[in-house]
């Protein structure tokens, strides 16, 4: 390895060493406020190293990670949520008597993870980048030991992420049984020599999709996301929704490309498939919840369906479609559970949404970014979320996917309802029957504050005059083709 | 630039008010008032700096414009312009602004700097709409109005509001998605044949489609303009919302919305889609006929005053719907004038409501009676508002529907007699309101307060409004003369390869389309044997002695067509079928009908 490895991999060093560092100054000294400025430290550096790693890719360092522009985009994505998870969580577990440190030792671990998963174009560091992300994540669920469901929640995860990668593992090993090699290009070349038709191939594929399904939490692998959502601490929800699935999504792009086996004409019928039932029954299901948390985690498998809509239309503007909706969709549910998180209480998160009942006549501010945030994730204008929609839609019409689109537009119009409903709440005029018995709602912590008007800023940024990131989105998917 | 602060000055009085609100709501109603006299006098001004010039700029498309690049990686722009159908338009959504401000003076109390807010960012996402063509800012405006409609009534509507507000989102927003999927479709098939991508509506029109893919995207755009014009079956939401809405979320929801449904049919879609919309055209008059009946029957139906006059207004807006299907250059001008007639009566109508249940606590006819009594001059004045409603002759609406069964009777004479019974419906309902609101004996014994001067000020204008409109709507029909003619030239415009299956070959580019379109290669007929194509609409007493072009109705008719036998003499030779229908592409059975004639 010369030194233009170890620049493109510095976002990497950095985050690993941000890791080690902020454990040990645990370890010398217990302080909430110099573990958290760590943290940001490190992701602050790290972030700044893709400026220098952006000079010297693409690069190809060991067969396992390929560092290109396609994984700087995600890298950068990565960086910036979990920057802003930490500043919603700082405020989150201020109110909270557990042990605080060791949160973000596993947050920057998780992170390092995600890192890997989408600089890496080799079935190993897949699935190593995979289970760092994964295993940090299972503690991370059951983070506050003194609530049950965040233990069920945990529990819950583990099991069935642990099954998940089971079916990885022996899909990549049935493709590798067949082909011989573990590098996607490689793979991409066997395939085209006619190794798709055979059916240990299909069959790895479809295994791997198992896998892939279960972390994107698109129906029928979606059973623990509600539960999840619900039983962790709002900013690792927050997390879970953003970065994890975000990278997922990121390796999900980059294998199906760029092994070719998105051509195979099963595993574009199988996403098709997991697609249409997704938006269907993500959004029907969230219609009958009243947990703003489940309604949000039926939406977001929702919200993966429209994302596969842009992956199944393909090409480089479906890759830069779902990478857009990708990055608005991130900005959405942070500000999302930021909302959640700082009006979360000790004992309980707000997760009702008689919690939310005229928050605009008392909190006005966090009701409109609440709003704005709910309004993006039903795709109005003026939003991130809108153009998402808006570029999911051009790419499905250019590649003529009508059915998949139709799917869309009707279900769209159905989750309309559900964040309405939330948004009826959040200015109905009537208080709540039960308005005194509530205590009255905590103040907002100022980092929390700061962060929740940054990603509104960046929803509408994103919203008005996306050319910025699209540019950025478009250089970045070149690296794909 | 005026067109930026158009939109500009009501967004920007939005923020401004709702920030000032809580120190004063005083503050508050006198800039949102400023703000909506401020574009109303901008909009006058440039009505009358164009007036005079109507017929030059006929030659040129635009009054006003303005065109700068926005998302570039889509071939965006933020491109507004104007003519003659925008300008009077946008008039009436200030007109109608300032009348919202000023009757929500007394009746909001909670809430007033969100409500200013929402009431002035509405307005502004109207004027969006009918300025923007650029297809993505359109789409943009369009959804973009709808959120502070829903937070008017969702807020300060009446009992249902909740359910009417959602309902009202809900249909809406799937007819606009459907929209979206119709533009795209577009934006792609542009490409397709051109290579450019582009949201232009300029460009965009003459963009060759195949006739089954031409006929499903513009039912795309038709669903999102039909739910909002209402069109009968799609009107549901339409009585909800009215009902639930606060007095000024009903004008404008009347008043302005719903004629951002018929912009959208006169703009997009029949000048993009002629030859579709021809083939849609027996359905579209026929569900239009269908909503004249239907609202009506309804209206006579209904107890609830303001029930009563949503039901009216599907009624009304099927004659717009009609007009703009029938095609010829009077239905359209017809139906144009109802636009703006019924925006403002019925707007009005609204708010005599409004100050009606302000008074009395009720909307309902039974627990109403004998105001006349006790509010003589509340009374006389909703007296005169019911007139226009049911098409007294001197009152604007008249005007707008007589154009449109003229139009309508020298196409398709089955078709006006059937709308002809809806006019005669719309006298019952009209006389139970007068009947059972304002007459009989004031069984609850009420004193109380007249029309004060600020609603005197208010009502008193909108009369002579409407008065002008009835007796001399010629500078209405003049002002948009020359947008109409556009219409009539695409309608009417050379044969393109758009009605083949076969795509134009790229050495012919559709942009090159936009001269000849602005001028069109064929000769008009000589005067007398058609409308001239440059001489502004004129009324139709002169219109008798003038065959007229007949439209697509001709396709359903298996009457001869009067005006189609007498132009035939003059017809060039080269274009024979396109005086007789102003349709692009005859289909086979305009075109049987068109040889039978002759």
């Amino acid at each position: 390895m010369n030194s233009a490895d170890f620049t493109v991999l510095l976002p990497l060093i950095v985050l690993g060493s941000t890791a080690v560092v902020v454990m040990l100054a645990i370890a010398f000294h217990r302080s909430h406020p110099l573990t958290a400025t760590l943290t940001e430290i490190g992701l602050a550096v790290a972030f700044w190293s893709l400026w220098p790693a952006a000079a010297a890719v693409p690069r190809q360092v060991t067969p396992l990670l390929i560092v290109d522009r396609f994984a700087l985009y995600y890298f950068g994505l990565i960086l910036a949520a979990t920057f802003a998870v930490v500043l919603m969580a700082y405020g989150y577990l201020e109110r909270h008597d557990v042990r605080r440190e060791e949160f973000y030792v596993l947050l920057v671990v998780a992170a390092l993870g995600s890192l890997v998963l989408v600089a890496s174009d080799h079935f190993v560091s897949f699935f190593l980048g995979l289970e760092i992300l994964s295993v940090t994540l299972y503690a991370l669920a059951a983070y506050l030991t003194d609530r049950e469901i965040a233990l069920e929640a945990g529990m819950k995860y583990l099991v069935l992420a642990a099954a998940s990668a089971a079916f990885l593992l022996f899909g990549m090993a049935l493709v590798y049984a067949e082909t011989g090699t573990m590098e996607f290009p490689a793979l991409a070349a066997q395939l085209a020599e006619g190794g798709a038709a055979h059916i240990w191939v299909l069959a790895g594929v479809a295994f791997m999709v198992t896998g892939f399904g279960f972390k994107l939490a698109v129906v029928p692998f979606h059973l623990w996301t509600p539960d999840v959502y619900q039983g962790a601490p709002a900013p690792v929800t927050a997390f879970i929704a953003s970065v994890s699935k975000g990278a997922m999504f990121a390796i999900l792009l980059r294998f199906f490309y760029q092994s070719g086996s998105r051509d195979l004409h099963a595993s574009l019928l199988i996403f098709a498939i997991i697609a249409v039932a997704s938006m269907i029954a993500g959004n029907l299901m969230a219609l009958f919840q009243n947990n703003v948390k489940r309604i949000l985690a039926y939406s977001s498998i929702a919200h993966l369906g429209y994302l596969l809509v842009a992956f199944e239309a393909g090409g480089p503007i479906g890759a830069a479609a779902g990478t857009f909706y990708l990055t608005a969709y991130m900005v959405t549910t942070l500000g999302a559970f930021g909302v959640i998180a700082a009006l979360s209480s000790s004992g309980r998160d707000a997760e009702e949404i008689e919690d939310y009942r005229g928050l605009f006549w008392r909190r006005p501010v966090l009701a409109v970014v609440f709003t704005a945030m709910l309004f993006s994730l039903a795709g109005i204008p003026l939003t991130a979320g809108f153009l998402g929609k808006f570029y999911t839609v051009a790419a499905g019409a250019s590649a003529a996917i009508w059915s998949l689109i139709f799917v869309l537009v009707v279900t769209s119009a159905i989750g309309l309802f559900y964040y309405l409903r939330v948004v009826v709440a959040l200015y109905a005029t009537e208080p709540a029957p039960d308005e005194a018995e509530r205590p009255p709602l905590p103040a907002v912590p100022a980092m929390g504050g700061l962060t929740l008007a940054a990603l509104t800023g960046v929803l509408i940024w994103l919203g008005v005059y996306p050319q910025v990131v699209l540019n950025a989105i478009r250089a970045a998917m070149s690296a794909l083709f | 630039m005026s067109l930026v602060w158009l939109i500009v000055i009501p967004l920007a009085a939005g923020v401004i008010a709702g920030l000032v609100a809580r120190r004063s709501a005083l503050a508050a109603r006198w800039l949102s008032l400023l703000a909506m006299i401020a574009g109303f006098i901008l909009s006058v001004r440039m009505w009358l700096e164009y007036y005079p010039h109507i017929s030059l700029l006929s030659q040129q498309k635009w009054i006003a414009e303005i065109d700068v690049p926005w998302i570039a990686g889509f071939g965006i722009h933020f491109h507004l312009a104007m003519d003659g159908l925008s300008l009077l338009l946008v008039t009436l959504t200030f007109l109608l602004g300032i009348v919202s401000v000023m009757i929500s003076w007394r009746e909001i109390r909670d809430g007033i700097g969100f409500f200013h807010f929402n009431l002035l960012w509405v307005i502004a996402g109207i004027v969006a709409v009918f300025l923007a063509i650029d297809l993505f800012l359109f789409y943009f405006a369009w959804e973009l109005m709808l959120i502070p409609m829903y937070f008017l009534i969702a807020i300060w509507g009446h009992e249902r509001r909740v359910y009417a507000a959602v309902k009202f989102f809900l249909f809406t927003q799937l007819s606009g998605l459907l929209m979206l999927v119709a533009i795209l479709t577009l934006y792609f098939a542009h490409h397709a044949a051109t290579g450019v991508y582009t949201f232009d509506y300029p460009a965009l029109i003459g963009t060759p489609l195949a006739p089954h893919v031409a006929l499903l995207v513009m039912l795309g755009f038709f669903a999102a303009f039909a739910v909002k014009l209402p069109m009968f079956p799609l009107h549901t939401w339409l009585p909800d919302a009215h009902t639930e809405a606060p007095t000024a979320g009903s004008v404008v929801l009347a008043g302005l919305l719903l004629k951002t449904g018929a912009y959208g049919l006169l703009r997009f879609v029949l000048p993009l889609f002629p030859d579709a919309a021809h083939r849609f055209a027996p359905v579209a008059t026929g569900l239009a006929i269908a909503g004249i009946l239907y609202g009506a029957l309804l209206a006579y139906g209904q107890t609830d005053l303001k029930r009563l006059v949503a039901y009216t207004s599907v009624s009304h807006l099927g004659f717009v719907l009609l007009g703009i299907f029938i095609g010829t250059p009077l239905a359209i001008a017809g139906a144009f004038v109802t636009i703006i007639a019924h925006g403002i009566s019925t707007g009005t109508m609204f708010m005599m409501v409004g100050m009606v249940q302000e008074r009395t606590h009720t909307r309902d006819m039974d627990r109403l009676g004998g105001l006349w009594q006790t509010v003589p001059k509340l009374s006389g004045a909703g007296l005169f508002f019911v007139l226009a409603s049911i098409g007294l002759p001197g009152l604007g609406d008249f005007v707008g529907e007589f154009l449109v069964l003229l139009g309508t009777y020298r196409v398709n004479p089955r078709l006006a007699a059937l709308a002809t019974i809806g006019v005669l419906c719309s006298t019952f309902y009209g006389l139970k309101f007068v009947a059972r609101a304002f007459h009989g004996t004031n069984r609850n014994n009420w004193k109380l307060p007249d029309l004060s001067a600020r609603e005197i000020a208010i009502v008193g204008s909108m009369m002579v409004i409407l008065l002008w409109i009835g007796l001399y709507p010629q500078p209405i029909l003049n002002t948009f003369a020359p947008a109409a003619q556009s219409i009539e030239q695409i309608l009417a415009g050379p044969p393109t390869a758009s009605s083949t299956a076969t795509p134009a070959p790229p050495a012919a580019p559709w942009h090159s389309l936009e001269p000849v379109r602005l001028s069109p290669p064929w000769t008009p007929p000589p005067r007398g044997a058609g409308i001239p194509a440059r001489v502004p609409l004129s009324l139709p007493s002169g219109a008798g002695s003038r065959p007229e072009r007949s439209g697509f109705g001709t396709a359903r008719a298996p009457l001869p067509v009067r005006g189609a036998g007498s132009v035939s003499p003059s017809v060039s030779p080269s274009a024979p079928e396109r005086l007789v229908s102003p349709w692009r592409s005859p289909s086979p059975l305009a075109a049987d009908l068109s040889g039978g004639n002759r």
